[in-house]
């Protein structure tokens, strides 16, 4: 009862902060606003009992990327007068979309979620072993370098970012001059 | 007899066990729990700004606050203190109200979330998370947008100058910060606060000192204190971030840093001097009292106040260094040498010294932080015999142009 009480108040603040990042005019105030939604899932992640999960999600989410995007937005646009149309002309298109996906998500979860009343389910339930819990972060790090589990997308993974890094350190590069070249 | 279990419960430091024995509610134990450490961390706050000031003054050969409160001037924090709450606040004109009233409330919570998951004695701890470390970090950089919302929100260009500063030196000092804290939690296959203590029997800051002084280095420049205090340099932006704030407002900026500088030094002698354990005595029983807690709390306590004392004697003693100098150091010298570490300790904890008994393993990879740390001062060495590192900096050199030219 508590539990379920506790995510839709968590859900219905996420959501509004979420309607707030793509409502509001001021760019900087979206921006907190998105740095709220986050928050709102990392919470979400807390009661689903990961934790792990929940602290990446504070640490890569709310202390790297949205850092980024406000640093971006300081450094592109008229900072304290940043008064923004809050809809471009893809606004049709992108609320088509967005809507078009819902309605798929809708449908997967209709269609293969188990559908016996919540009572029903709950008695067939077995509990979590702690163990698993309490093992969870050993489990997760053995399992990305683990040839029978996810050391290839791991590996994948990181050196895509290796790319990446590299690539954005080469665009960032300042041009040498023709005489110095 | 209920006195005395209470009396024995309060020496032992299991009151909250013995209120759960006469039928109290979880969630009032956990509320007890929750004020005490905030509360408990808020008042020693105000002795260690009376000390802070009292031995930097001693230190710079001055006598500081001897006038409220007897001969040593105990009280004077008190009186600022009620200075500042009497103080008006005044928010300047345009400011973004949402943000500049939230940056102060968040960077005290930020401060004092952190505080969860530090074992202060054997058994008491706020709560021992399987991912402690993890969860500090998290929080820590978490608290870096309240810099951007307090400079930001001031509608002020020193303001923002100061916010923009504070968050380039957060971010970046993060990075050989969670490598240097990386060793650690390899050695001791953990990263909950409390694994890591116990598996302390050597303590880490013996068994790999470069990475305890990487680590000591970054959470200097974290809490930006002297010689990284460029985030609120009086002579340049005059006070950076917090400028446009006054009273109260002001007072909860300076309470989290002083909370910040009292955690790391927490953190430090968690993770590298052992926490509260000291040869055994934090298990000690004497008759039938388990007095061991209670030991273990007064070990630990002054094992943070002696690294507290360490972060004074630097910031009364060093000169702050400049932007350029704080970004090279970093990214050219502190990351590259962390990233060295945590392989070399990892390839020689895994290869070398899988089956090697404990001392052992400490010795060979206490040599081995010795030998990469003394590599690399004679590589620094070399270089710069060669001039290969720039000892006139740009900025000079662009200074001097500027002037030849005019």
């Amino acid at each position: 009862m508590f539990e379920q009480v506790f995510f839709i108040f968590v859900a219905v603040v996420t959501l509004g902060f979420a309607l707030i990042v793509v409502t509001n005019k001021n760019l900087f105030h979206a921006a907190l606003a998105l740095m709220g939604t986050f928050l709102g899932v990392a919470i979400i992640y807390v009661t689903l009992g990961a934790g792990f999960l929940a602290m990446a999600q504070l640490l890569v989410y709310i202390g790297a990327i949205s850092i980024l995007i406000i640093f971006a937005i300081m450094m592109t646009r008229h900072m304290m007068s940043a008064e923004e149309a809050a809809f471009n002309s893809q606004a049709g298109l992108s609320l088509f979309t967005a809507v078009a996906f819902f309605v798929l998500v809708a449908y997967v979860f209709i269609s293969y979620w188990p559908t016996t009343p919540a009572d029903a389910m709950l008695a067939t339930m077995t509990p979590v072993d702690p163990a698993i819990l309490e093992n969870s972060v050993v489990a997760l790090g053995q399992s990305f370098v683990s040839p029978n589990a996810y050391v290839l997308p791991f590996e994948v993974a990181s050196v895509m970012l290796l790319a990446a890094l590299v690539g954005s350190i080469f665009i960032a590069k300042p041009r040498l001059k023709e005489d110095e070249a | 007899m209920d006195i005395m279990e209470l009396l024995r419960s309060l020496i032992e430091l299991n009151l909250g066990e013995y209120l759960l024995s006469v039928g109290t509610a979880t969630w009032i134990v956990d509320l007890i729990g929750v004020m005490t450490l905030a509360t408990v961390c808020m008042i020693l706050v105000i002795f260690l700004i009376w000390l802070e000031r009292k031995v930097i003054a001693r230190m710079q050969d001055r006598i500081g606050p001897n006038r409220v409160g007897g001969k040593y001037g105990l009280l004077q924090p008190v009186s600022d203190a009620t200075k500042l709450l009497s103080k008006e606040l005044i928010t300047p004109a345009g400011a973004d109200r949402i943000p500049y009233n939230l940056a102060p409330i968040l960077i005290v919570v930020a401060s004092l979330l952190t505080w969860a998951v530090i074992p202060v004695a054997p058994g008491v701890v706020g709560v021992d998370l399987n991912i402690g470390v993890f969860y500090i970090l998290a929080i820590s950089s978490v608290s870096v947008v309240t810099f951007l919302l307090a400079g930001w929100g001031s509608n002020n260009k020193y303001a923002l100058l100061g916010a923009f500063r504070a968050v380039a030196q957060m971010v970046s000092y993060e990075v050989p910060m969670i490598v240097a804290l990386l060793v650690p939690i390899l050695l001791a296959r953990s990263m909950s606060t409390v694994d890591i203590v116990e598996a302390q029997g050597i303590p880490f800051i013996i068994v790999v000192p470069l990475s305890a002084l990487i680590f000591f280095i970054s959470a200097l420049a974290e809490t930006g204190r002297t010689p990284f205090d460029l985030l609120e340099a009086d002579s340049e932006i005059v006070a950076g971030f917090h400028i446009e704030y006054s009273g109260m407002k002001f007072a909860m900026f300076f309470l989290a840093e002083f909370l910040g500088t009292l955690f790391m030094s927490a953190f430090f002698v968690v993770i590298y001097l052992g926490g509260y354990r000291f040869f055994g005595l934090e298990n000690l029983t004497i008759g039938h009292l388990h007095i061991g807690p209670l030991l273990g709390f007064i070990v630990f306590s002054t094992k943070v106040f002696l690294v507290y004392f360490v972060f004074i004697w630097i910031r009364a003693t060093l000169p702050r260094v400049r932007v350029d100098q704080l970004l090279d150091f970093n990214w050219k010298f502190l990351v590259p040498l962390s990233l060295v570490l945590l392989l070399t300790v990892a390839v020689m904890d895994k290869l070398f010294l899988a089956d090697a008994n404990a001392v052992t393993k400490a010795a060979v990879l206490m040599v081995t932080n010795i030998v990469v740390g003394w590599v690399t001062i004679e590589i620094l060495r070399w270089r710069d015999r060669d001039g290969e590192t720039a000892v006139v900096p740009d900025v000079v050199d662009d200074a001097h142009e500027a002037v030849a030219a005019h």
